[in-house]
């Protein structure tokens, strides 16, 4: 609306933003005392001296740096093969006329609804068949494309990608290949920068599959923080030290990258 | 030429070839081992037709698990779309420093299911919890967050609402600012005011957006699994299973009791029960859209829309 705002709507916006960031601070606050101090009911709003000694708790207890690495190769292969094959579909189904290809894209739309979380089992089956149930590979392999991928894609270089720089190429003798990698790849830079955000971080979070198909020793960052909550005998110091240590790194993409995000949510809300 | 010809298929077919076979090929072959004895361990056994539904049917654990997800799932999703509707049109207003307002409602999304379910866990401690601390200091009687079925789902719930409510503001907001900014302009002269100018020209006009959030948050709350599985250390959804969810239940029977041919008879059953909640949803939110829509044209809101 047009107006500009007042007292009260910065008010309003400011106590969202309080209650966005408090639970934040409350795990490093409870992360930031000592195991004697919470057994005092609740600690005092100030964070104590003990981040760091029970960090290393953390790290003794479950395998931290493994999971680090492994969220990151995981998360890292997904988003980029995602994008590739994502924008690779995109520009054929935006820019290229082929048989068949209003059905294709229908099918597509049609799927971007479908709970595909929903195949587990046989997926686990398949996993267990291949041998690779444990392994980073039962992570990786089924989460290579995504439906919304393509769809995304595509609708950005429709408007994004004018047809005059196609004609060039193709009339220059590129093939449709050094077309898709010379014209259309730099064109769809902005859009893929934000596929590759959200599928990161989609990953990244993804719980349920990696608890199936990944045994303690080899863990993803949220399976390390649940073998951290085991037992009967919760140690919140050291269970919210862990938490607080494990959101650090998309804390630091966030800050870098947050402007992205909020266009790309913005974005993909006006065209999908 | 063959590269044109050629080139469009070899183009989408690395798309369609992966997702056949990890993501659609799965989804219909749950059919399969659903109508099958089938072990985590001894693998495909005989053909038991219907048998496998008819086992989860009458497990009442199935029916608690199905009330625990719509009661969670309902005590998410509608005050998240009100309170992100509220938060949107707050932001949809001249405000300085405009980037870092949006950035800030967004900060809770980057963090995982996994670390807000054991930070709220630790919120809503039934003994030593900041809720309770807050709740006794006001003079009421602590909650048993973790023993008491409706006061779980609430805490649950409020695990999703915190996460999302700020990126589904941010879609609401971008519909928002699509609504052309003279249409205000003209219902401010007739007299409406602010309040009455979100309720009778925002919300109605950003109807596809909202729809479009609602049946979003529908198809993933029922599928919620890490934050009930992360609020207490069991992960079987408290002691009598009052918050255990469907999806945790697949979990239960498909790896600890380890049959896959019951567990793939409830994936087959919460895909379904996905399906007609989001065509319930599609349905009700249009309704309710459409009585705005008389509303509005009986109003004396001229020019409101053009």
């Amino acid at each position: 609306m047009n107006r500009r705002p007042g007292f009260f709507v910065y008010g309003l916006l400011t106590a969202f933003v309080l209650g966005s960031c408090a639970p934040l601070y409350w795990s490093f606050l409870v992360g930031s005392h000592s195991r004697e101090v919470l057994t005092k009911r609740v600690p005092p709003l100030l964070p104590g001296g003990h981040f760091w000694d029970n960090a290393q708790r953390a790290f003794d207890a479950v395998p931290f740096w493994k999971a680090l690495g492994n969220s990151l190769i995981v998360s890292g292969t997904v988003a980029t093969s995602v994008v590739f094959f994502s924008t690779l579909a995109g520009f054929a189904f935006a820019k290229l006329t082929f048989r068949g290809r209003t059905p294709m894209l229908v099918f597509v739309v049609a799927t971007l609804a479908v709970p595909t979380q929903l195949g587990v089992i046989p997926l686990f089956i398949v996993m267990a068949k291949l041998g690779w149930v444990g392994s980073l590979w039962a992570l990786i392999v089924p989460s290579l494309v995504t439906a919304f991928g393509v769809f995304f894609m595509r609708q950005y270089l429709l408007d994004a990608l004018p047809d005059e720089l196609i004609d060039a190429a193709r009339v220059d003798g590129c093939s449709l290949f050094r077309t898709f990698w010379t014209v259309a790849l730099p064109a769809a830079r902005p859009a893929a920068g934000i596929l590759w955000l959200f599928t990161f971080m989609a990953t990244w979070t993804d719980f349920f599959w990696p608890l199936i198909v990944l045994p303690a020793s080899n863990p993803t960052v949220q399976i390390a923080l649940q073998q951290l909550q085991s037992g009967y005998y919760v140690d919140y110091s050291l269970v919210l030290a862990g938490a607080t240590l494990s959101t650090i790194p998309l804390l630091v993409l966030f800050v870098l990258t947050g402007r992205q995000m909020v266009a790309g949510i913005m974005q993909g809300a006006v065209k999908g | 030429m063959l590269d044109a010809k050629v080139s469009p298929y070899l183009f989408v077919s690395p798309f369609f070839v992966l997702f056949l076979v990890v993501g659609m090929f799965p989804l219909g072959y749950t059919a399969w081992v659903s109508v099958h004895q089938w072990g985590l361990l001894s693998g495909q056994g005989d053909f038991t037709g219907l048998e496998n539904y008819r086992r989860v049917l009458e497990d009442r654990y199935f029916w608690n698990a199905l009330r625990n997800t719509i009661s969670i799932f309902l005590l998410s999703s509608i005050p998240q779309v009100l309170i992100a509707l509220a938060l949107a049109g707050l932001l949809d207003t001249q405000l300085r420093a405009r980037t870092l307002w949006r950035m800030s409602v967004l900060l809770p999304f980057v963090v995982a299911p996994a670390a807000v379910a054991l930070i709220f866990g630790n919120v809503f401690g039934d003994r030593y919890g900041l809720a309770n601390e807050v709740i006794t200091w006001i003079g009421l009687e602590p909650i048993r967050w973790h023993v008491d079925t409706l006061a779980s789902h609430v805490a649950i719930a409020s695990m999703v609402n915190w996460r999302w409510t700020g990126y589904n503001a941010l879609i609401l907001l971008a519909a928002m600012q699509a609504v052309p900014r003279d249409v205000y302009e003209s219902a401010a002269l007739d007299g409406a005011g602010r309040i009455r100018q979100f309720t009778s020209i925002t919300v109605p006009m950003i109807r596809p957006t909202v729809i479009f959030v609602i049946i979003t948050s529908t198809i993933g709350g029922l599928q919620i699994f890490a934050e009930p599985r992360l609020f207490d250390t069991q992960g079987l959804g408290g002691s009598d299973r009052q918050y255990q969810t469907l999806t945790m239940y697949l979990w239960e029977l498909g790896w600890r009791v380890r049959d896959l041919g019951m567990a793939s008879a409830v994936a087959w059953l919460l895909f379904l029960i996905i399906v007609v909640f989001a065509l319930v949803s599609l349905l009700v939110s249009r309704r309710a859209g459409t009585l705005k829509g008389h509303h509005r044209r009986s109003a004396p809101l001229k020019g409101a829309r053009r």
